[in-house]
């Protein structure tokens, strides 16, 4: 590994937003400029490989209140390829349990020095209400089922360079809509870009309310398979439901897994996106998983490249005092 | 006792319907007259462009001692009282140790007066502990004075309870107050179930969490002929089922918060714990139709639900955060704003849900009306003040509002308990 960069990417002259909370506020060019930012510097450290001194002096705290390896590992390395020295904080449950509460250890990790505050909560609005409390740039790697801004960016990415746009794309996005801050994340990212959204799953998963957004509802997957572009296999929430809202895995298996049967009625080109991790079996069968339309292991390699444009993004807008 | 006299007030009492303009004349703590005394009084009182109503009643106030002093005390909680306007309030028993025998009932009423602020009246549990399993001692509490039996915020689950509650308590023509939520349907939400939950990844309180159990109450107190007062009822399903109950005859009653009456789910977006209260803020539709009902007279009174709440306990999670709202010292300015001045109720039919219905509700005699012989509480209203809502100069002990930084209109500028002046806008 070399920390000699390749060619130095250019700092997007427009951009002055210093947390990145969710999609839904992104207006279409703030999103293209993230994009082109991430595949810029995707090329700069040749995959994701090498390193950058774009955030050299720079700290970037990874607060996480709910469990998290590969979104944590992944903004850890984004962070390191740029040159940012990197800080984990992890608090599984609620930091009321142990008598503090999340802004004030978001506020003492920010005395040490932090420049960047990566956070997961597993309750919505928490990155929104600490943006408000400290003066770090804010990055929302997941706040329960609201939103998970760069995993629904990393798969936009995804698309664009599969498929070279984004518009008039009918994009699927299958399994439990109500509970994925992916799928609240892609629709929004989506729409913006022009893309037909549909969200397909269980009627206890997918609720006909998403049609009031301009979303399309189905519950029937065999219906849409020949429409699609591109098909986001979500995973089931088991964690985040009270009540089991479908009767078993098997069933749920046969409805909304995708498999060989299901794949040979789809398009040609079809993209079989998962956020991961995925359940083999459940959602996707190892064929489908593993086969020529499946780019699950080019998102694990775009999200490095979509955080190191976040963290880069975020951390200059912090130093141009907006 | 001092004698008082009100010169060039707009009388406005609906208990009478009266609304003219005249004096008021007190004495020994009774109102006793109309027209200016013959001989001088202690206290002149020129309420010129004022309106002078019967003291003001909330019957839904959280007062919080004993047990949660850090969010409110008997003291402070009557003090705001007195500042928003009120003379009288009902508590409910969700203290701890909770309201649900004569010692409990009787250390409330001891620190009302010691406070001497405003009249406290206490709502007392219907089950022991508020656990909803065997009825506390209702005769009992009904002879320390308990003005109706609620168990608050834990809904009644066990319909056999609630039926044996409402049977019960006829024989001391007592009401039977009931959160209506099946926690069941509304378990774990923070906000109401609507597109904005959706939106937000918030789980969701749906409506039909209140629907279910108001129609279930509506039923028992049918079958029974007992007296169901519905709490801070929030959806178009309770409204519809209320009103269709009070055209066959039922014995229910029923209020609105100002919340629920004056902001939407939409509030949400800031995900600030003060716009999380149960029942939850809902959909324009559902505000509209607590707002007819108002009007048509299905909603008999309007209750702050006051439920003050230190701030430590609301700058936190959105899921951890408590439900509640203060609501005391806003009401009055809520309901002249949002009700009063767009049309939606004249000055009478909305002071009428602030005194006489509340009064009837809880069989409170001689108050809510300035009736000659009735109690001298007595509230005067200046329509016109302009104010913003700004809880750090409350009297409240907690500052948990979601109308901070409102402008509002409508403001108490004077408070008058037994014919004394507890508060006005200037002290």
């Amino acid at each position: 590994m070399t920390s000699e960069p390749v060619l130095s990417p250019r700092y997007p002259g427009n951009w002055t937003r210093r947390h990145l909370l969710d999609v839904e506020s992104l207006s279409a060019d703030e999103i293209t400029t993230i994009l082109d930012t991430a595949e810029s510097l995707k090329q700069a450290t040749d995959g994701c490989r090498k390193k950058l001194a774009l955030l050299a002096g720079k700290t970037c705290a990874n607060l996480f209140f709910e469990n998290s390896t590969r979104t944590r590992t992944s903004f850890s390395l984004a962070a390191r390829r740029l040159g940012a020295d990197t800080l984990d904080f992890s608090s599984s449950g609620s930091s009321l349990s142990k008598g503090e509460t999340f802004v004030d250890t978001a506020k003492n990790i920010e005395a040490m020095g932090v420049d960047i505050v990566v956070t997961r909560h597993r309750t919505p609005g928490t990155p929104h209400l600490l943006a408000q409390n400290i003066s770090c740039a804010v990055v929302n790697a997941g706040d329960g089922a609201h939103s998970h801004p760069t995993q629904g960016l990393l798969d936009i990415l995804t698309i664009r360079q599969k498929r070279g746009r984004i518009e008039g794309l009918t994009v699927a996005l299958v399994g439990d809509i109500t509970h994925s801050r992916t799928a609240r994340s892609n629709i929004w990212g989506l729409q913006k870009l022009g893309a037909h959204v549909i969200v397909c799953g269980p009627s206890t998963l997918v609720s006909r309310r998403w049609e009031e957004l301009g979303v399309e509802v189905a519950h029937n997957l065999d219906d849409i398979v020949p429409r699609c572009d591109v098909m986001n296999l979500l995973r089931i929430q088991f964690e985040r439901q009270s009540t089991r809202p479908f009767p078993s895995v098997r069933e749920y298996a046969l409805l909304y897994g995708m498999n060989r049967q299901r794949m040979a009625r789809a398009k040609d080109d079809i993209l079989i996106l998962a956020p991961g991790p995925i359940n083999r079996g459940v959602e996707i069968t190892p064929d489908v998983a593993d086969g020529p339309h499946s780019a699950i292991l080019e998102q694990v390699t775009n999200g490095v490249a979509v955080r190191m444009a976040v963290l880069w993004l975020a951390a200059g807008a912090r130093d141009a005092g907006s | 006792m001092p004698t008082l006299h009100i010169r060039n007030a707009r009388l406005l009492d609906p208990s009478q319907r009266l609304d003219r303009s005249g004096d008021l004349f007190v004495r020994d703590g009774k109102i006793v007259a109309y027209e200016a005394p013959a001989e001088p009084c202690d206290v002149v009182i020129d309420a010129r462009d004022k309106i002078v109503t019967p003291g003001l009643i909330d019957m839904h106030v959280h007062l919080r001692e004993p047990g949660q002093e850090e969010d409110e005390t008997i003291a402070t909680g009557t003090r705001a009282a007195l500042a928003g306007g009120f003379t009288s309030i009902a508590c409910v028993a969700d203290t701890d140790p909770p309201i649900d025998t004569e010692a409990d009932v009787q250390f409330v009423q001891h620190q009302a007066r010691r406070a001497d602020n405003c009249n406290v009246y206490v709502i007392a549990c219907v089950s022991k502990q508020r656990q909803g399993k065997e009825l506390a001692e209702l005769g009992q509490l009904a002879a320390v004075g308990v003005v109706g039996f609620s168990d608050d915020d834990a809904p009644i689950e066990n319909p056999e309870l609630l039926r044996r509650a409402f049977e019960y308590s006829l024989m001391f023509d007592k009401p039977i107050l009931n959160h209506a939520e099946v926690r069941e349907l509304a378990h774990g939400g923070v906000m109401h179930e609507g597109l904005v939950s959706l939106v937000l990844g918030l789980p969701g309180m749906p409506s039909s969490a209140e629907n279910v159990m108001v129609s279930r109450d509506i039923a028992l107190a049918e079958s029974t002929g007992g007296r169901l007062h519905l709490m801070h009822i929030s959806t178009r399903g309770s409204v519809d089922l209320t009103r269709h109950a009070k055209q066959r005859g039922v014995r229910v009653t029923a209020e609105v918060c100002p919340h629920n009456f004056a902001l939407t789910d939409e509030s949400l977006y800031t995900f600030d714990a003060n716009f999380k209260t149960n029942p939850p803020l809902r959909h324009q539709k559902h505000v509209d139709a607590c707002i007819e009902a108002l009007v048509d007279g299905t909603i008999d009174a309007i209750a702050s639900d006051h439920s003050p709440l230190a701030s430590e306990k609301k700058t936190c999670e959105l899921d951890q955060a408590p439900f509640g709202a203060a609501g005391l010292e806003t009401t009055l300015g809520l309901v002249v704003t949002k009700l009063i001045e767009p049309g939606h109720l004249t000055w009478s039919q909305a002071i009428e849900k602030l005194t006489i219905n509340p009064a009837r509700i809880l069989g409170l005699a001689n108050k809510g009306t300035l009736a000659i012989g009735a109690d001298a509480d007595i509230t005067i209203i200046d329509p016109a003040a302009e104010w913003t809502v700004d809880p750090r100069g409350w009297q409240s002990k907690s500052s948990n509002t979601p109308f901070a930084g409102w402008k509002l209109r409508g403001k108490a500028a004077a408070t008058i308990v037994g014919g004394r002046v507890k508060w006005t806008a200037e002290s």
